[in-house]
């Protein structure tokens, strides 16, 4: 009688050492499947960034980044226009997507918490932001198309950048919300207590004090916008020539990254790649800028939505 | 005398201020109005644009726009079907969240809950420097390398072992629609692994803490406690990812081979196809006619259906998984 029990027990012990062997084991097994998964991710962007610099950089020269486009197939002339019309496009629609977003995100933050008409009001415009941050810019390319190309008769820089600008107003707002609501409410109490107006105590405290909160949010507007194509095909059209007039077609780097793939010459293609790693320097160190600012502040950062 | 004009003085100045500062407060709020009035009436221009550029098309085919196959632009004899798009949107959707949203969550834990610390921290933002490269970098990438990579190393041994399933068919050019579901899969992994992160981060530690007190590996602890608890949330995050990958354009156009009509509904792994939002950057500017720009402004809008729904499905479980998680965490 007794000998059975200690076997039971005996049993029961190997089972539980066997089982947390087993345990351990499928834990150490999960572990690694997933390492694969971050693994599986990085081999990407390694192979694109080695890619994109080995073919890019040799395409790279001052005639490259200064000459407009040769003749179609020949192996000169450069992406002038192409880096010139980013830059304007990307600058106007910054003019008005970055004050606009912030309005948008003091509004949220500051005005919209008030009486139960505002907060409805505030509730719709957050909705619609957060669903049009998720709106394919092809589909906002087309409403650019509609509203201002078919207005003014032809393809415009005002088009291009209208349209990016539609596209940058909810992520700037959206990061501009989240920083101001950071600060401390003791802060705008402080400003009221001395007598302080009450725009004056969010411009100068709330919004001076999100500064760089509300930099960053206006860097990562434009790291987006500036990598945008779809939207540019139906707004800009493309073109060999520099900027002459607002009511002309403009040239933008993502846009002649495709043109120039489309072609079936590899000279093109090089200038291609040339054009990407132009593009990728730009947007992965203004990623990197905004890494380095958010993390010095210690706030954390929604790159996704 | 001149100690009451001095007080009058004063009291005159600080009532004059604060007058100012009253009108200064009404122009900053109606400044700060008329910027989300603003941003509101750019969602309106959005809807009605699209409505109004595609009711030609809608007026002409009525329902044959939807569920028709055919897709001719000659004069005369036009026909506009946007199924075949339709259906390749969705096939290649579907390949590229099969393979990513399970990668994703696996980053999304593995950076969280195995190797929390710098490690993690240094791992993560890597996988989001690939959220930061443009999407016409990633499509030269797989015109020029990934797709002849995936071709011999994937897509033909696929097609030599199983060629006799219909599946995997049709010999393989590298430009179709797996390779498009595969490029596409790589793009929405860090978006779905960031807010999965955000998600797992938001699962109360009294939860993992029990796991853990009951004895639990950190796998089991990961099965018991976070699975369970971010369900929703990781639902949410993988939507996000499908409306990206639903209205990625450029990339898609690159390398989805760009068939047109019936033959752009894919009959196995390897056919190339075509998606709503493919064609519209293929055709925009080629468009011959109003009823064909028309036609193209239709399926504008009818992606813009899909994906707004999809956002807001979205919005409305990340939103409310990431709320009361917060509440019970206070």
């Amino acid at each position: 009688m007794n000998k059975e029990n200690k076997d039971y027990k005996s049993i029961i012990q190997d089972s539980i050492v066997k089982n947390s062997k087993k345990r351990k084991y499928i834990n150490k097994l999960i572990t690694v499947v997933l390492f694969g998964c971050v693994v599986i991710a990085i081999i990407p962007l390694v192979s694109i960034l080695v890619d994109v610099f080995e073919n890019g950089s040799a395409a790279f020269n001052l005639n490259f980044l200064f000459l407009p486009p040769g003749s179609i197939g020949s192996n000169d002339g450069g992406i002038g226009p192409a880096i010139q019309g980013t830059l304007m496009i990307v600058g106007f629609a910054t003019l008005v997507g970055a004050p606009v977003g912030v309005l948008v995100g003091v509004y949220l933050s500051e005005y919209a918490s008030f009486s139960s008409s505002n907060r409805r009001f505030a509730y719709l415009l957050r909705l619609f932001n957060d669903v049009m941050t998720g709106i394919p810019s092809v589909v906002i390319g087309i409403v650019g198309y509609i509203t201002i190309v078919l207005a003014l008769g032809s393809f415009s820089i005002v088009a291009g950048a209208f349209v990016l600008s539609i596209i940058m107003i909810p992520i700037v707002a959206r990061v501009s919300e989240e920083t101001l609501k950071l600060i401390p409410n003791s802060l705008r109490e402080a400003g009221y207590a001395l007598g302080v107006s009450k725009w004056k105590v969010v411009w100068h405290i709330v919004v001076k004090g999100s500064k760089s909160g509300i930099v960053t949010g206006i860097v990562l507007g434009i790291s987006r916008i500036a990598g945008e194509t779809a939207p540019l095909i139906m707004t800009i059209l493309g073109t060999s020539l520099f900027f002459s007039s607002f009511n002309s077609p403009v040239d933008a780097l993502p846009l002649r990254i495709w043109r120039l793939a489309s072609q079936p010459y590899p000279s093109a293609h090089q200038q291609g790649w040339g054009a990407a790693l132009l593009l990728i320097l730009i947007v992965l160190s203004l990623s990197i800028v905004l890494r380095m600012i958010s993390q010095k502040r210690g706030f954390q950062l929604k790159t996704a939505t | 005398m001149s100690s009451k004009d001095h007080r009058t003085e004063i009291v005159q100045s600080i009532h004059s201020k604060s007058i100012k500062s009253i009108s200064g407060d009404k122009f900053f709020k109606a400044l700060v109005i008329g910027a989300s009035i603003y941003a509101l009436i750019m969602v309106a221009l959005v809807f009605y644009a699209l409505t109004e550029g595609s009711l030609p098309i809608l007026f002409k085919e009525g329902l044959h726009f939807i569920f028709g196959t055919d897709w001719n632009p000659v004069e005369g004899r036009e026909a506009f079907g946007a199924l075949p798009y339709i259906i390749g949107t969705l096939v290649s959707s579907a390949i590229a969240m099969t393979i990513a949203v399970p990668i994703s969550i696996g980053i999304a834990i593995f950076v969280n809950e195995l190797v929390p610390g710098k490690i993690g921290t240094v791992l993560s933002f890597i996988v989001e420097l690939l959220a930061a490269v443009p999407s016409i970098v990633y499509g030269l990438w797989a015109l020029f390398v990934f797709r002849f990579w995936l071709r011999d190393y994937i897509e033909m041994p696929l097609h030599n072992s199983f060629g006799n399933l219909s599946v995997f068919g049709q010999t393989p050019f590298g430009l179709d629609v797996f390779t498009a579901g595969i490029v596409l899969a790589i793009m929405i992994i860090p978006i779905i692994s960031a807010v999965s992160r955000e998600v797992i981060k938001s699962v109360p530690h009294s939860q993992k803490e029990a796991a853990y007190a009951l004895g639990a590996t950190r796998w089991e602890m990961v099965r018991t406690a976070i699975l369970p608890y971010g369900k929703s949330g990781l639902l949410g995050a993988s939507f996000l990812g499908l409306g990206r990958a639903i209205g990625e354009t450029i990339l898609v156009t690159m390398i989805i081979g760009n068939a047109v009509g019936l033959s752009a509904i894919p009959m196995s792994l390897f056919s190339p196809s075509q998606t709503l939002s493919s064609i519209i950057a293929n055709e925009f500017n080629e468009a011959s006619g109003d009823l064909h720009l028309s036609a193209l402004i239709g399926l504008g809008l009818v992606l813009f259906v899909i994906t707004f729904f999809i956002n807001i499905i979205a919005v409305f479980i990340v939103s409310k998984v990431t709320k009361s998680n917060s509440n019970l965490r206070e």
